[in-house]
């Protein structure tokens, strides 16, 4: 990729800064002198819960049912992964298996 | 000195499947930074600044359309606005914790933050520097295995397509590990299915916020329900 260090250092700032905000923005709102409202409370309990699910889409969004291959690599590396994780409930070896399986179906079975 | 000692030695144990997890994610994205032509400058810059595994593979994927900060800074907040959440989670635990807690919010990520919402800090360990450990290890271990992918990533050829899906695998695994830990899955549900019906409407590049709404909607509208417990 064809990038100045002007381009580059603006962009990977912008990122940091951005990410930055993400964190400090409810340590500013609520500093350690205030009350957190019951409502922000039933938040920070739920939403952690459908942010992940949120993920697993996005991680998606590219992939289409109706072009060749028609997702099938990330339908069976997703299946493998959950079976493999139900079975055997160790996180790094479903990721690693997962990562691993889809990784040889696209570069070797759905080029 | 003792006191940091204590609580480096109480620390240390609850980061270790970090530990792994990280060098495995960190090599991963080094190798796919330098894959796409980056050097190890920027692969570092990233880890110890950004600091956000999701975003910084994001990253790659957003430069390889083209140079467009305003959209970068928005997709930023669009991806990482999970951690105004994990703040949220940390204010009460956070509080009155000194001088390291600006360092303890800018290290907070999801890794982090699932080791510190659940430890307790044991007898006789300093609170403040017991936190600071946990967060300051799992960010090391970051920073290395990043480092380490750079450096392979220049030194063996690789055929990295596809590398990328150790994120996917990631966040399937947490969902998973999330559904098995309550007996309330509607939250999960929301989540996705705001998630498809708004790519759906909106496309690929522009759903993530519409999807945000629309789970905080949905959350607000069930919430007495779902403070009453089993639901899905």
């Amino acid at each position: 990729m064809n990038y100045t260090l002007t381009q580059l250092f603006t962009f990977f700032g912008v990122v940091s800064v951005g990410t930055i905000l993400t964190r400090v923005l409810p340590f500013l709102v609520f500093p350690e002198n205030r009350q957190i409202p019951k409502y922000i409370k039933y938040l920070a309990d739920i939403l952690p819960f459908t942010i992940i699910g949120m993920l697993v889409v996005y991680c998606l969004k590219d992939v289409s049912f109706v072009k060749s291959p028609h997702s099938l690599p990330e339908v069976i590396s997703i299946v493998v992964i959950a079976v493999l994780h139900i079975w055997k409930k160790n996180t790094l070896l479903s990721i690693g298996v997962g990562a691993l399986l889809y990784m040889l179906l696209v570069q070797y079975i759905f080029i | 000195m003792k006191a940091k000692k204590v609580a480096l030695l109480a620390a240390l144990p609850l980061t270790i499947p970090v530990l792994t997890g990280y060098i495995v994610l960190g090599t991963a994205y080094g190798i796919l930074m330098d894959s796409k032509g980056f050097s190890l400058l920027w692969t570092l810059f990233s880890s110890i600044f950004i600091y956000a595994g999701s975003m910084q593979f994001v990253t790659v994927t957003l430069l390889a359309a083209g140079f467009d900060p305003i959209g970068a800074f928005l997709m930023t907040l669009a991806v990482n606005a999970r951690h105004i959440f994990y703040g949220i989670s940390m204010l009460k635990q956070y509080r009155g914790i000194g001088n390291v807690k600006p360092y303890l919010i800018l290290t907070l990520t999801d890794e982090t933050f699932s080791i510190v919402c659940s430890a307790e800090v044991p007898k006789g360990v300093d609170r403040k520097w017991f936190y600071f450990f946990i967060s300051f290890l799992d960010h090391l271990y970051w920073i290395t295995g990043s480092l380490i992918g750079g450096i392979l990533g220049s030194m063996v050829e690789f055929n990295t397509k596809g590398i990328d899906f150790v994120l996917t695998s990631l966040f399937v695994v947490i969902l998973i590990n999330q559904w098995r830990s309550t007996t309330n899955h509607l939250p999960a549900v929301i989540g996705i299915a705001s998630a498809i019906l708004c790519r759906l409407l909106f496309g690929p590049s522009n759903f993530i916020i519409p999807a945000m709404l629309s789970i905080l909607f949905f959350v607000t509208v069930l919430k007495t329900p779902m403070e009453r417990g089993k639901l899905l």
